[in-house]
């Protein structure tokens, strides 16, 4: 069936804005209409609905179901890539986590990171890579590597660990990608015992953060700017909490703490910028 | 001073589009169609800081002249990067082992080059 695509009407973008708000906390402005159609159209699409306007119509007319939650997974996905813009992967694997090891060795020996928005689980899957180059006596240390995600579906996809040639042939090391991968047909599977690294779970990162351990590294990256400026200072207070002194949070790139909560301070690491609660030694 | 490229591969398109993003990231590029081509400009052109391989050419594949380069010591600083429908686990390792620096499966984009790229800390400049 064909599936109409043209633009949403004002009152349909209004409701499926204050539904993505009430449930997911992520803030569309105005211009988000035509973001909005294009995410919609394969849930529309899937459920046999002629248009999108009809599959608002379903949405608005019963209660919370399905294809509910379908609509709002497809709105708060966000792209990723393995090793996605590579300078902070760089610091983590040159400077970051060798400083982290140092310090923890003859203490804990115990790692606590945590990837808030992991999507289809590039950047935890990237983080682990970057852990089994690092961590020569990887056995010996206790590594809690969770990653979460809004997204069930985006979980799902995420601990099956199976991506496309697409997703691979981006910014993933070729030796990384050798190292870390079976190759069948034109999928290509992480290895079991990388995929074994991480704990993957769905969390809303507005709500209760309930089993988040006080973590070393927290990745945040590109998400914040989802939502509105009340939002971004609630979970960066919830980072503050969660995140060791000498631990760092990384944002995105174009993403910074200056002007939503003074605590942070910023350390740059090269091209990379991390941020810290301040309490901590530093790097 | 202006870095040197070497783009091989016997598809005058994709010679032209390789030209064309390197040309943009402020590369001289040479192109050749085959390995044994290139390895004539490389000893005869002056140092080149890059060369994009594709690996099934005429006369010398792409293979072959990686393995070729490497055996030159004063090619030591020379980055390659293979760029090919060999898409095997196996070509790919067999490619890094023989010394190449990284691997890049067609089809790709731009993006996916530069990304690449940006592995071996080839950038464009920043504004």
């Amino acid at each position: 069936m064909r599936v109409e695509t043209s633009e949403l009407a004002q009152a349909d973008f209004d409701f499926v804005r204050a539904l993505v708000k009430q449930h997911s906390s992520i803030s569309l402005d105005d211009s988000k209409g035509y973001l909005i159609s294009s995410r919609l159209l394969p849930v529309a699409r899937g459920e046999g609905f002629e248009s999108v306007a009809k599959l608002i119509a379903h949405l608005r007319s019963r209660a919370h179901t399905r294809v509910h939650t379908q609509v709002l997974e497809a709105v708060a996905t966000t792209e990723t890539s393995f090793f996605r813009d590579f300078h902070p992967y760089e610091a983590l694997r040159d400077q970051v986590i060798p400083d982290l090891l140092r310090k923890r060795r003859e203490t804990t020996r115990m790692l606590n990171i945590w990837c808030g928005a992991c999507s289809s689980g590039q950047e935890p899957y990237s983080v682990a890579m970057v852990l089994r180059q690092v961590v020569p006596d990887i056995d010996t240390w206790t590594i809690q590597l969770l990653a979460s995600d809004f997204s069930g579906a985006m979980i799902e996809r995420a601990r099956d660990g199976i991506f496309k040639q697409l997703e691979v042939n981006r910014g993933l090391p070729a030796h990384l990608l050798v190292r870390n991968f079976d190759q069948h047909g034109a999928s290509w599977w992480i290895k079991e015992e990388v995929k074994r690294m991480v704990t993957f779970f769905q969390l809303n990162l507005d709500r209760e953060w309930t089993c988040i351990p006080q973590v070393d590294l927290l990745f945040l990256r590109n998400v914040l700017i989802y939502f509105d400026v009340e939002t971004r200072r609630r979970i960066l207070r919830k980072v503050r909490r969660h995140l060791r002194p000498d631990g760092f949070l990384i944002m995105g790139g174009a993403e910074t703490t200056l002007s939503l909560d003074d605590s942070f301070k910023r350390v740059q690491f090269g091209r990379a910028a991390f941020y810290q609660t301040g309490e901590g030694s530093g790097a | 001073m202006t870095k040197k490229a070497l783009v091989i591969d016997d598809s005058r398109a994709m010679r032209t589009i390789l030209s064309g993003i390197l040309g943009e990231l402020g590369y001289e590029v040479e192109g050749a169609e085959d390995g044994g081509q290139a390895l004539l400009i490389l000893n005869s052109g002056g140092p080149f800081d890059l060369a994009l391989v594709d690996w099934n050419m005429p006369q010398m594949t792409g293979y072959d002249f990686v393995c070729e380069v490497r055996e030159e010591p004063r090619f030591a600083d020379l980055r390659l990067v293979m760029v090919t429908t060999e898409n095997e686990i196996s070509r790919m390792s067999e490619a890094l082992e023989a010394g190449a620096d990284e691997y890049i499966m067609k089809p790709f984009n731009k993006e996916m080059l530069l990304e690449k790229l940006m592995l071996l800390g080839i950038e464009a400049d920043r504004d």
